[in-house]
């Protein structure tokens, strides 16, 4: 049964290994030649609790999970019925589990899944210092076809510390998985792949924002500890140090937010990264810095809210708050990366504009993107580099901040550069800087910080728009690699429809939306927010065809592409 | 530049503004202004090296008084915001004024810890026991009887903080006490705090004549503080744990405390080499 695409479930409890050996089988399927998307989930325990790692290998890039997992190997079934929902399973999936583990949790058996039974511990017992979790991973090798030696290489590479005997227990405990799995009913295998080493990347969301905001410019990072936002800062504290820059862990949001300000007012371009609590936290600060028109960028990590919310698990619920969470009229940017690779693109661009137009970037990324690893096609080199306007004047002329200029932007002397200081103010000000309550000025400088960001050209980066036909799939974010697939798997059966995916949320784009809608008369949204922010968005926005559908479900349960292309084949 | 030989560049109206203060007549505040630019007068501060960063309030208003690069941000984060700039921009002077609101209540926290951090900045915190901008309410500095607030008006029954004692405590590497009667030595003062590397605290003695007219007789409470300073915390402690709040015009702690600054010659890495880790 060959295909082109597998997906994979690795659960147990923590500590059971599955994160390790999900992330070797993703190493390996690399060096096989495959690409990969890996997301993890997890319980909200610190050590322990569930854990699963959640796999797709193709042949050809992927950018989401598929509808069912074709394999769930579960090391034990410890509280893994607590992921039952986010582990659908179909009749011709197999379930391969531990029988000292017992039956599988009610939901799982429901499935009507085939299941075969591995003694995974007992075979593990057998080899001095084997582990269950490379016995399971040796099983899925065997089952979806990856060979040994690739998988040799990344036990000598992650092993190499440990030593030949750790790395000799381990390939015994792959083998004895291999050899046991022989004789198991089939699930997809892949075809072997051509390897062509230096073509790809292995990178998560979070690690390629992170490179995204380098790229870019950013040189100093202000934050505060918060799932899943963290794993970007961890990445970025070493990379930063290295390229010459900083990251301080600050008390807090309302620190971390004023911090970079105060980096970025010294001309250094500036970011932090958080997610849904720690973004209410800083709205007062963003607001800061929108009227001092001094650049930041924000990165938010969406997890599910509100409140503390589900710190684990994802959801694209913090829509509003970015687009209209500050008090005033406080326009800025909101930007959303719609895939891992993405990542890296959208943060590299939001930095240029934050840089370009001298205002606040929000970008919204979330749990399911930033912590999900893919291996992906090497990314092409972006020229988008901050450059921030600064004065040209000599010395004895009077500078003015706040200049109601033609663009809207102002040049912005930065400290340091005689005769050109100025107070930036939060206050309402005129054209020096000076603080003012006039109608005029404030009228003016309200326009003025308007005017930069609607006359800007964004160019073609505004949207991904695909495909064509009268019916289009308007989405967003993480949402965007399930539509993108239902959109492939609509035109496979003969359909045509478009997929426009918005990647500059704000300032909103309604002549190049209406040109991408040419044409269409039904449409239908795909979000993951209970209420529909996205949706409502649109609505406020934007011009709609009169037939449209919202697909919109609170996380942590992924959009699947087999939903969008339901919603599709109820409209035909 | 040495002062002693050489003329000044820079006398102490070319660190003010042409802006007037907003200020009520007889607001303490004046005088630290004044003080202010006499202090980067007798350092010779060129005025485009040095950034005035603040929050909200009365005090708050300062940096736009100056001529110097001013930050006027939110209500009670101008700690955090002059801290990135220091360390992101450790070649500027970077100095951070506000009021006992500002600093001790909204922005307490940002208070302790940027005591803890230790970065090379001077906090000049003027202290006049009341909210002025919004018209008269108890700060965290006021007694707790003090029943002139209609806010408030049987009292706060609320402890007052000790911005030197907690700054101390916190971690702050040079801390002074100043009464705005004697803006001389309040400028001495400045410019002590500001040379002393790390995390320098001064609270100034700043009467609001308006909504505390009472502290029209500070000028006879206050003395000279009858000893000199100290390098140890532990005592510097116990005096200020024992004194009135009255005891003016010395510096009482010089730490020693190696400022935060982090290094950011990088280690000669460049983007793509940063890139390697993921290709496969």
């Amino acid at each position: 049964m060959t295909a082109q695409t597998v997906s994979i479930a690795l659960a147990g409890s923590g500590g059971a290994g599955v994160i390790t050996a999900g992330a070797m089988l993703l190493e390996a399927a690399s060096r096989a030649g495959w690409y990969a998307y890996m997301t993890r989930s997890s319980g909200p325990q610190i050590r322990g609790g569930e854990a699963a790692a959640m796999m797709r290998l193709s042949t050809e890039p992927v950018a989401s999970h598929d509808d069912c997992f074709h394999l769930l190997v579960a090391i034990d079934w410890n509280n893994v019925g607590r992921f039952a929902a986010e582990l659908p399973l179909s009749a011709g999936s197999l379930v391969v589990s531990d029988p000292e583990e017992g039956e599988a949790p009610s939901q799982i058996g429901a499935s009507g899944a085939r299941s075969v039974a591995l003694p995974m511990k007992e075979l593990a017992k057998s080899i001095p210092g084997g582990r269950p979790n490379m016995v399971a991973l040796g099983a899925i090798a065997a089952l979806i076809g990856l060979p040994e030696a690739p998988l040799l290489e990344v036990l000598q590479k992650v092993l190499k510390r440990k030593g030949e005997e750790a790395i000799q227990a381990s390939l015994d405990a792959l083998r004895a998985g291999m050899a046991a799995a022989k004789d198991y009913p089939a699930v997809p295998r892949l075809p072997a792949a051509e390897t062509r080493p230096g073509t790809r990347w292995s990178i998560t969301g979070n690690e390629a924002a992170g490179l995204g905001a380098i790229r870019g410019g950013v040189r100093f990072v202000a934050a505060y500890p918060i799932t899943p936002a963290t794993d970007m800062l961890e990445w970025m504290a070493p990379a930063l140090a290295k390229v010459g820059g900083t990251l301080v862990q600050a008390e807090d949001e309302l620190a971390s937010i004023n911090q970079i300000i105060g980096a970025s007012y010294g001309g250094v371009p500036s970011l932090t990264a958080t997610s849904g609590p720690g973004l209410s936290l800083m709205t007062e600060s963003i607001g800061l810095a929108i009227a001092s028109e001094t650049p930041i960028v924000v990165m938010n990590v969406m997890r599910g809210g509100p409140s503390t919310g589900i710190p684990t698990k994802s959801e694209q619920s913090d829509l509003n708050i970015a687009l209209y969470g500050m008090h005033g009229d406080a326009p800025h940017l909101v930007l959303a990366p719609n895939s891992v690779t993405d990542c890296l693109f959208t943060t590299q661009w939001a930095v240029h504009l934050a840089e370009a137009l001298q205002t606040v970037a929000i970008v919204l990324s979330d749990q399911a993107m930033g912590q999900a690893r893919a291996v992906i096609p090497r990314p092409a080199e972006v020229a988008f580099l901050a450059k921030r306007e600064k004065p040209q004047l000599a010395a004895e002329q009077n500078y003015q901040r706040y200049a109601v200029t033609a663009s809207g932007v102002s040049p912005m002397a930065i400290p340091g550069m005689h005769g050109l200081q100025y107070t930036a103010d939060g206050l309402e000000h005129n054209e020096t800087g000076t603080p003012s309550s006039h109608v005029a000025d404030h009228t003016a400088q309200l326009d003025k910080r308007l005017r930069k960001l609607t006359a800007y050209n964004y160019g073609d980066h505004w949207a991904d728009v695909e495909g064509e036909g009268e019916t289009a799939i308007i989405t967003w974010g993480s949402s965007t690699g399930p539509a993108r697939e239902a959109l492939r798997r609509y035109e496979a059966g003969g359909k045509r429809a478009r997929l426009v995916s918005i990647r500059l949320l704000s300032p909103v784009q309604p002549e190049k939306f209406a040109r991408a809608l040419e044409g269409v008369i039904r449409a239908l949204v795909v979000e993951q927010s209970h209420s529909g922010q996205f949706y409502r968005y649109l609505r406020a926005h934007y011009d709609l065809p009169r037939d449209v559908k919202a697909l919109h479900r609170p996380g942590p349960l992924p959009v699947r592409p087999g939903d969008v292309l339901g919603e599709l084949a109820s409209w035909s | 530049m040495d002062t002693q030989t050489q003329a000044a560049r820079y006398s102490a109206k070319d660190y003010k503004s042409a802006i007037k203060p907003i200020w009520c007549p007889g607001c303490g505040d004046f005088s630290v202004l004044s003080a202010l630019t006499k202090a980067l007068a007798e350092l010779q501060l060129p005025p485009g090296r040095v950034a005035v960063v603040s929050g909200i309030g009365c005090s708050s208003r300062i940096p736009a008084y100056t001529s110097m690069y001013g930050f006027h941000g939110v209500h009670g984060r101008a700690l955090p915001t002059a801290i990135g700039l220091k360390v992101a921009r450790p070649d500027l002077t970077v100095l951070v004024t506000g009021g006992d609101g500002d600093g001790l209540s909204i922005g307490g926290n940002h208070f302790l810890h940027a005591c803890r951090r230790n970065v090379d900045v001077t906090y000049i915190i003027m202290d006049n026991q009341v909210y002025g901008m919004t018209k008269g309410q108890a700060s965290p500095t006021t007694a707790p009887d003090w029943e002139g607030s209609k806010l408030t008006p049987e009292g706060t029954g609320v402890n007052p903080f000790q911005p030197l004692a907690i700054g101390l405590a916190a971690g702050a590497n040079f801390v002074a006490r100043c009464f705005t009667g004697d803006p001389n030595n309040v400028a001495e003062i400045i410019v002590e705090a500001i040379r002393h590397p790390g995390f320098s605290l001064v609270q100034v003695l700043s009467p609001c004549i308006t909504f505390r007219p009472e502290q029209k007789d500070w000028k006879r409470l206050v003395r000279t503080a009858p000893v000199e300073f100290t390098t140890d915390a532990a005592r510097a402690a116990r005096r200020l744990m024992t004194d009135d709040g009255f005891n003016v015009g010395k510096v009482l702690y010089k730490g020693s405390r190696e400022p935060f600054r982090p290094d950011l010659g990088g280690s000669g890495a460049t983007v793509a080499d940063l890139e390697r880790q993921f290709l496969r």
